[in-house]
């Protein structure tokens, strides 16, 4: 085991240099700079400015500062937040993304798999459509429809939470369910059609021969096997949840990461897109080792240290 | 049967959500309502709730270069004017202000005032901001305001001394400026933000003081910065120190930092905000028509303009006639009507009507179609082709952006309707539509510009030379430089006045730019508020807001 996940982190930081590397080049080709405006600066302020950031020195030379800057975990000053640095944005940001991203695992782990065991166990019959009804709304409908669809009726018309900001409980409800929804309705399809396909398998019917309760039969056979695609998706989920979503701290106004990862690139603020970038891949990539542990947890048949399914 | 039954009643179920929902609606929306309307009496609390739509880069004056940083520096500190309530300077830092005879030495008399820790405020606190500001070591990209100084352009591109620039502290309270030519609108400027003084005392030892609220931000305006959580909201209260507090009615402002139109507007139906909309927000593009016909729209018109910038330097715009014939091919006011919906003014100039008013008329008349085609039909003989099917392809190029589309298509349609001509859309990203249209790889491209000042030369003097930075046009006019310069150095407002028109007049007979429209804010506040200033820069100060 320890030499399976010894391997996994030299895999790990490979990929991760291959991300920086490949961010760094597409950054740097990508046409504009930090300081584009409409309003042009003086051609003298600006050659400052490029010296004062190190963008004056030849592209190996910035490339193996950054390097050597993220090492140290010191992605250096924002070009346009004058007052914070990378790494502050990165402290600032993230508890409340990782805050509001828990609050919707939760509900969307709790509540999908809960339809999913639902409806495979009524399978065709009414709540099995109920659940699945529900499943397709939230596939289907986009997150910003649902957050406005929330904020219309739960905060404007009835009055039971704020339309927007940061500041307690009652105001972390809305996005969450709205940041909820889909991986919601994805978990309680995949629950389903992974439980149906279990339900059909031989053991099952064992059980059942041996007189076991029905209960026991789907919580001890079932849901544990049927829960590994689950286990799966769980990995990215996590990673971009987490991470905070743009378009959900954008709409309910909450102060958190997922903000910056749109707008330092329309800004072409270079360090704080290096500095999201590396926090999102380490976060991808231990995300995705663990749920790769998880499964030799849930399904000893998997074994890591063969390696067979552990890539 | 039973089948279709269970579909029946899961559908029944999801719509009974729906209904419940809805119809919980009405009486709670008319409690926000009456919750609103509380005000009228004496004890009304003076707290104001505005969103200011993002974290400001920065709160040192010496780095501010956007107006988000603008609104929030103008409430907590003070320059040596303020732009009034009726948008002139009056004297606020300065208690006494003497011009001398060339117009180009002023003499400040710092008033008894202190900043927000007891410290006097002193001559030195604006000479070192000032100062600061033009240092190159502290990269100030807005350093370039203070090019007025003597010395200023010289200390900031590196090729003069820290000591020559023309600001001086001559005592404790008297401050001598110097300035490179005669510039009526300097008490203009003097309020401008770049312009703000600085504590030097704690500036000098602490050079991260801005960056956070706290007893290192002192302040000498009509409120502290109280709390400053970084992307989320900014506190300012009263400051019981400014030397005008009496004026001063709000006790609070919160700053949120909201960036979202639509939860903006809704915060404010809900009645958790006081204030929607420019010039610190902005409202739904599809909201502003109910809004109007509700009434509750608020509409002012701001010294800034939308146009289309001609390439001069490659066919077909290289004609004067051809740019003509495709300026007068634009019904302005269709597009506000049908598309922008926020009244502003088509624009038949390049200085907005606050600077010249003569312009609400402009130079041309809109939508002038007859005039275009005889444009038209000039500048294909001068470029000898025959027909407008002729003319190599046209690129029509904006950034990025659902408003910037509709504009485009629009007049694209306009063009092909009044003139014939076929004209492609190209839409990028921010950063690469500004890098093309530096490098003027654009045929026609949409421009903004903003008035930083209350003053014409701001509408005019990027198009002074070709290879100036904001020009963009490769258009360049010695009589339009001459013009120009010899409003530089006219010490007479009047005459001086007529010195910008008569350059416009030049610039509008070559028309390297296609005017469109004067922009206008337009938000929405709480009815019992009153006396929030936005200026005809759409610059906001709270000094004198209260509730009734």
């Amino acid at each position: 085991m320890a030499k399976y996940i010894g391997k996994r982190l030299v895999y790990m930081l490979l990929s991760l240099w291959m991300i920086v590397t490949a961010t760094f080049f597409f950054m740097r080709i990508a046409p504009g700079n930090p300081f584009a405006s409409e309003k042009k600066l003086p051609p003298e302020i600006e050659a400052n400015l490029n010296a004062h950031f190190g963008l004056d020195k030849p592209w190996y030379a910035q490339y193996w500062e950054y390097l050597v800057r993220i090492a140290n975990w010191d992605f250096g000053p924002s070009f346009k937040y004058k007052s914070q640095t990378v790494n502050d944005l990165i402290n600032e940001g993230f508890p409340v993304s990782f805050l509001l991203g828990m609050e919707a695992i939760f509900i969307a782990v709790a509540v999908g798999v809960l339809l999913g065991i639902i409806a495979a166990l009524k399978h065709n019959r009414w709540p099995d459509y109920t659940a699945m009804i529900v499943a397709v709304l939230g596939i289907s409908v986009p997150s910003f429809i649902m957050a406005s669809f929330l904020q219309y009726f739960l905060a404007i018309k009835m009055g039971i939470f704020p339309v927007a900001r940061w500041e307690s409980f009652m105001h972390s409800v809305l996005p969450a369910v709205a940041l909820a929804s889909t991986p919601m309705a994805f978990i309680a399809r995949l629950t389903r059609s992974s439980m149906l396909e279990v339900l059909a398998n031989d053991y099952i019917k064992t059980a059942k021969s041996k007189g076991l309760s029905r209960g026991v039969i789907t919580v001890k056979h079932t849901i544990r096997n049927a829960l590994l695609p689950v286990v799966t998706y769980m990995g990215p989920l996590t990673a971009g949840i987490l991470t905070g979503s743009f378009v959900i701290e954008r709409i309910f106004g909450i102060p958190g990461l997922g903000a910056h990862f749109v707008t330092s690139i329309n800004n072409r603020d270079y360090t704080v897109i290096m500095g999201v970038t590396v926090f999102y891949s380490i976060l991808l990539l231990v995300s995705i080792l663990l749920v790769d542990i998880a499964y030799g947890i849930i399904d000893p048949r998997i074994k890591l240290a063969g390696g067979k399914k552990g890539e | 049967m039973n089948k279709r039954l269970s579909i029946f009643f899961s559908m029944l179920l999801v719509l009974s959500m729906f209904l419940a929902a809805c119809s919980g609606g009405g009486d709670n929306a008319d409690g926000g309502e009456k919750g609103g309307d509380d005000g009228g009496k004496s004890d009304v609390p003076q707290e104001l709730r505005v969103n200011i739509n993002t974290e400001p880069p920065s709160l040192n004056p010496g780095l501010a270069e956007d107006s988000t940083s603008g609104t929030v520096l103008r409430n907590v500190l003070e320059g040596l004017t303020r732009i009034n309530q009726d948008g002139k300077p009056e004297k606020a830092m300065a208690d006494d202000i003497k011009v001398s005879e060339d117009g180009k030495t002023y003499t400040f008399t710092i008033r008894d005032a202190n900043w927000s820790n007891g410290d006097p405020v002193i001559a030195k606190d604006f000479e070192y901001a000032w100062k600061w500001a033009l240092d190159p070591a502290n990269n100030s990209t807005y350093a370039y305001q203070l090019y007025y100084l003597e010395g200023a352009e010289a200390f900031n591109t590196g090729k003069g001394e820290k000591d020559a620039v023309g600001v001086k502290a001559i005592d404790e309270k008297t401050l001598e400026v110097k300035l490179v030519n005669p510039t009526p609108y300097f008490e203009e400027l003097t309020a401008f933000y770049t312009y703000l003084p600085v504590n030097s005392k704690i500036a000098e030892a602490n050079p991260e003081w801005a960056t956070d609220a706290g007893e290192n931000f002192t302040t000498n305006g009509p409120f502290h910065l109280v709390e400053w959580a970084h992307s989320d909201k900014i506190v300012l209260e009263k400051s019981e120190t400014y030397w005008d507090a009496e004026t001063v009615k709000l006790d609070s402002i919160e700053m949120i930092m909201i960036n979202d139109p639509n939860t903006e507007l809704s915060m404010f139906d809900n009645g958790e905000l006081d204030w929607a909309g420019a010039p610190t927000g902005a409202l739904p593009t599809d909201a502003m028509q109910a809004l109007k016909d509700e009434g509750r729209l608020v509409t002012q018109p701001i010294a800034g303009i939308y146009n289309y910038k001609f390439n001069t330097t490659a066919e077909p715009f290289n004609n004067v006639n051809i740019r003509k014939a495709f300026a007068h091919a634009i019904n302005r006011q269709e597009l506000i009507d049908n598309i922008l919906q926020g009244e502003q003014l088509p624009a038949m100039a390049i200085v907005p009507p606050s600077m010249f008013e003569e312009n609400e008329k402009g130079y041309f008349s809109d939508n002038d179609v007859e005039k275009a085609k005889e444009y038209l039909q000039k500048g294909l003989e001068e470029l000898g082709y025959k027909d407008a099917s002729e003319l190599p392809a046209v690129t029509l190029s904006y950034n990025t952006s659902e408003a910037h589309q509709k504009i485009a298509q629009a007049i694209q349609d306009m063009w092909k309707q009044n003139l014939g001509v076929e004209v492609t859309l190209d839409n990028a990203e921010w950063n690469v539509f500004l890098d093309n249209v530096n490098q003027m790889d654009y045929q026609v491209a949409r421009m903004g510009w903003l008035g930083d000042f209350n003053d014409a030369i701001n509408f005019l003097e990027m198009y002074r030379d070709a290879d100036g930075g904001n020009n963009n046009t490769g258009w360049e006019s010695k009589e339009f430089q001459d013009l120009l310069a010899k409003s530089a150095t006219e010490t007479d407002p009047e005459a001086r006045q007529q010195l910008l028109k008569d350059a416009e007049a030049v610039f509008m007979e070559d028309m390297p730019v296609a005017p469109i429209y004067f922009y206008t804010n337009n938000w929405v506040q709480a009815e019992n508020l009153k006396d929030v200033a936005v200026s005809g820069l759409g610059d906001v100060q709270y000094k004198w807001a209260h509730f009734e």
